[in-house]
């Protein structure tokens, strides 16, 4: 059937006339329109059996432009995005007013001096703010612009792992399946990386090449298993992957006190230094510790835009996602989409983890996927499983994260306000006509004249 | 409409996979031969010692010695022979049959504990303490499974229960602390997992958002909130905020001096017994109850409950609602029995551990209190065994729990199938 025919990956259709080929591409997407359309009317009553959460589930909202309420989003995309952001922004500035000592101080005598208390609050979560900007993104301090522009590479730096395994989960996600299990694929694939990268003993190039494919490979070992085992046996991906991080790390741990893996020396579960030959060249000189990972995060990205959107395996991967059972129908394996999936998303995760190993830390701890791997699934859903919005999101979750240190130095904001800014984020993305109702914008669909829209709107947005 | 009619037979004739499954038979056979090679060739030539009672018991048992080598030779034999059983149920066409499977886990976990203990340096232990100690460890996951049968048979995904347990540890700790009550706690902690619950539901029930997506970002917002406010305020005044009394140990007189199953049911705080009461009501309503009746009918085919006048999204908003309270009242464990106070990320992925034993469990209450006792028992004994110091690497005894899991969810439990419309939203036309 038409996935087969799918024409850009089959060389000797291109080679054919142009019309056939745009024929066959019509077709593709036609037959696309239809699963998916299938997946909506078929996934809202029967699910398919034994995969309760996952692909079913994920449907309705998870990927896929064409849903209603992807449509929903789509409309008033842009606005939503920005107000869910600074209504997620508001919220956490007033928790950190609200803890602030100083507030809670000018707060006992709030009657007599309101002023003082909301002076207080203001300062601060502005101050906060501030620091989390000037540690994200500009420092406008700096004694040079080497200086300045400083934090807007370490944003990069922290980005890049989290955009990797962040299309892990969105690439996983499209396949509809939910894949947990990023910080475990993340550790194998880290613990092999760099296991080549401390062993061998090889030129500069070649060795680094080892070291990403090493990476790659233990990420898809690690991620495939739990598509054969969701393939064979039915069970449950979402409990796999859990499981599968818990005994990766401990895997780890074990590993790091055989001679092996340990530095020498050392009682400690961490391991030798990766030889130079093994490590990412810094991108932008030594004075940053920006890498070249990120550029590989940018080629994965685009890979996967081409791999999800060109390819014929990239489109049984949504046939599945949308409907197993109609992509089944459809001539399509099921199991294989469901391995093939897992492994390319293990894989991807494995790329942060050598981004970790082979560019930041330099160094095999337990601790070097960091919370990147349970981080990167908030990525993937506020970049609603597309590449390039996954892209965005890694950003932007980067820069919250080489914000909040800077912030938690300087202010002594706790850092994990940054986990809640980032959580209300998502949830207000994910619900437009929540934010819609909460800033009187009219709900799209409806055209009515702008000036009567403002009424219907308050009832509209909140029905 | 015409899809849905079209589309049922389809679906519920593809899965069935009436092809006879060897999967079982083979893991069977595989585990069996490890039992001859490790608990058999590999056993080690003492006796290992199974203490029955604490000497300071009203009734003392004696201690059980068995001599390791033998009874890994046996167990190892008798494990063979029940492969071969289900080898030959699954060629004569008929599947291997569950009294198989629970007397083959029964005698593997006999003959894996003879031999880990029989190998560890001090081949003794006292089998009431970690039967007890895996009960105590069991409950928090016990109420997260429960709470995920709530929500879950009546069609909602609850993967907040992480994030439930968690706000409820906290609610509990800083509200005991307050009020210098425990039990004021434990309705606080009711209240938080309440609390999570309802954005749960309001996003997944009211704005359509996906279910597990919801469930996840929950969690993370709880961990960053909790983690946030433990230490701006917290832990710069513990003395006010974080140093909850605990819950008092409740012994019931007589029945607590039963040898090993007394101090299991009848020597328990408020929230172990409430433990025990949780899983008998949510069984007997879930399954003899007009409400259950509802709730189930909702959770597998919210069409034809709403043909029938059941209010289909009220109905989930409620056991939602319910599965916050119960979910809640768990994490108040960690914090009123466990440990006297919170701490950062504190139930450290029990919520998702208390998911699996809910699929393991195959959303019955029930089969989910068992699947968490499982967890329990594996994680204590990965506990105990590196006190006895064992061959086994520490870090393979911690992850035994998870493999436990996978060889469970992957082998010998089969395609555990979920309520119909669990995952999926209900809209009305």
């Amino acid at each position: 059937m038409s996935p087969q025919e799918n024409p850009p990956v089959t060389p000797d259709t291109a080679g054919g006339q142009p019309p056939t080929r745009r024929a066959a591409q019509e077709a593709a997407r036609e037959e696309e329109r239809r699963l998916e359309a299938a997946a909506e009317t078929g996934g809202g009553q029967v699910p398919p059996p034994a995969v309760p959460a996952s692909p079913a589930a994920l449907a309705p909202a998870g990927p896929g432009d064409e849903q209603p309420l992807m449509q929903r989003i789509m409309t008033g995309n842009a606005l939503v995005a920005v107000l869910a952001v600074v209504l997620s922004l508001i919220l956490g500035g007033l928790l950190i007013a609200v803890t602030d000592e100083d507030v809670a101080r000018s707060a006992s005598y709030f009657f007599s001096r309101p002023m003082d208390t909301i002076g207080a609050a203001w300062s601060a979560a502005s101050g906060a703010y501030a620091a989390l900007f000037q540690g994200s993104v500009f420092n406008a301090g700096g004694d040079s612009f080497a200086r300045m522009i400083y934090p807007l590479t370490q944003t990069l730096t922290v980005a890049t792992p989290l955009i990797c395994a962040g299309l892990g989960v969105a690439l996983a996600f499209r396949a509809g399946l939910f894949n947990i299990g990023a910080q475990g694929q993340i550790l194998i694939g880290a613990t092999l990386a760099g296991w080549v990268g401390f062993t061998a003993n090889l030129p500069f190039g070649l060795h680094l090449l080892l070291v990403i494919l090493a990476g790659m490979l233990g990420g898809a070992i690690w991620g495939g298993l739990v598509g054969v085992l969701k393939a064979r046996t039915g069970a449950h991906e979402v409990i796999l992957t859990i499981m599968l991080n818990y005994i990766a790390i401990n895997l780890v741990l074990y590993l790091l006190s055989t001679p092996g893996f340990q530095r020498p020396g050392s009682t400690n579960p961490i391991s030798p230094q990766l030889e130079a030959t093994a490590l990412y060249p810094p991108l932008l000189g030594s004075g940053f510790r920006l890498h070249w990972g990120f550029v590989v995060a940018v080629l994965a990205t685009v890979f996967v835009w081409w791999l999800l959107n060109r390819s014929t395996v990239g489109f049984e991967l949504r046939a599945v996602g949308a409907n197993a059972t109609a992509a089944r129908t459809a001539g399509v394996s099921v199991s294989r989409g469901y391995i093939l999936a897992m492994a390319i998303a293990g894989a991807l995760a494995g790329l942060a983890g050598v981004a970790q190993v082979a560019g930041t830390e330099k160094v095999l701890t337990s601790g070097v996927a960091a919370s990147f791997g349970f981080d990167a699934i908030t990525v993937a859903l506020l970049g609603r499983s597309s590449p390039w919005g996954t892209f965005a999101a890694g950003l932007l979750f980067g820069a919250f994260r080489a914000g909040g240190v800077t912030m938690q130095a300087s202010t002594g904001t706790s850092i994990d306000i940054v986990l809640v800014v980032q959580s209300l984020i998502v949830l207000f993305i994910a619900a437009p006509p929540l934010v819609r109702s909460l800033f009187r914008l009219p709900t799209p669909g409806a055209v009515p004249p702008a000036r009567r829209n403002r009424k219907t709107a308050a009832t509209g947005g909140a029905a | 409409m015409s899809t849905v009619t079209t589309a049922a037979p389809g679906r519920s004739a593809a899965p069935a996979g009436a092809v006879r499954s060897w999967k079982t038979p083979i893991l069977l056979a595989v585990l069996a031969v490890v039992a001859l090679l490790v608990f058999g060739a590999g056993a080690p030539r003492n006796n290992v010692t199974f203490r029955l009672s604490d000497p300071n018991d009203a009734i003392v048992l004696p201690d059980l010695v068995l001599p390791a080598a033998a009874t890994g030779w046996l167990t190892a034999v008798v494990l063979a022979a029940l492969a071969v059983l289900a080898v030959l149920a699954v060629r004569r066409g008929a599947g291997v049959p569950v009294w198989l499977v629970a007397v083959f886990a029964v005698l593997f976990l006999i003959g894996f504990l003879t031999w880990v203990i029989g190998s560890a340096n001090n081949p003794n232990v006292a089998l009431y303490g970690l039967l007890a100690g895996s009960v105590t460890l069991a409950v928090p996951l016990i109420f997260g499974s429960l709470s995920g049968v709530l929500s879950e048979r009546s069609g909602v995904v609850n993967i907040a229960i992480e994030g439930q347990l968690l706000f409820g540890a906290f609610a509990a700790a800083v509200a005991a602390s307050v009020s210098g009550s425990a039990i004021v706690g434990l309705f606080a902690a009711a209240l938080a997992g309440v609390i999570v619950s309802f954005l749960l539901a309001v996003f997944s029930i009211r704005y359509i958002v996906n279910q597990v997506i919801v469930g996840v970002v929950l969690n993370v917002l709880v961990s960053g909130l909790t983690g946030f406010l433990f230490s701006s305020v917290l832990s710069k005044d513990a003395e006010t905020w974080n140093s909850p009394p605990r819950l008092p140990v409740l012994s019931i007189p007589v029945l607590s001096e039963i040898p090993i199953l007394g101090p299991i049911l009848f020597e328990q705080t408020i929230v172990g017994y409430l433990m025990y009461i949780a899983v008998a009501v949510i069984y007997v309503a879930l399954f003899r109850s007009r409400w259950g009746l509802r709730t189930r009918a909702v959770g597998e085919h919210p069409k034809a409950a709403d043909t029938l006048g059941v209010n289909v999204n009220r109905m989930r908003f409620i056991n939602v609602l319910l599965a916050g309270v119960v979910a809640g009242v768990g994490g108040s464990f960690f914090t009123l029995v466990s440990v006297s106070g919170f701490g950062r990320d504190m139930t450290a992925g029990q919520g998702y551990i208390a998911l699996a034993a809910l699929i393991f469990g195959r959303w019955n209450p029930i089969g989910a209190f068992f699947a968490a006792l499982l967890f329990g028992f594996a994680t204590n004994l990965s506990n105990v065994l590196s006190l006895l110091g064992t061959p086994v690497p520490d870090q393979f005894l911690r992850m035994l729990p998870y493999v436990v899991t996978v060889f469970a969810v992957a082998g010998l439990v089969g395609r555990s199938r979920a309520p119909g419309a669990s995952g999926i939203p209900y809209v009305k036309g």
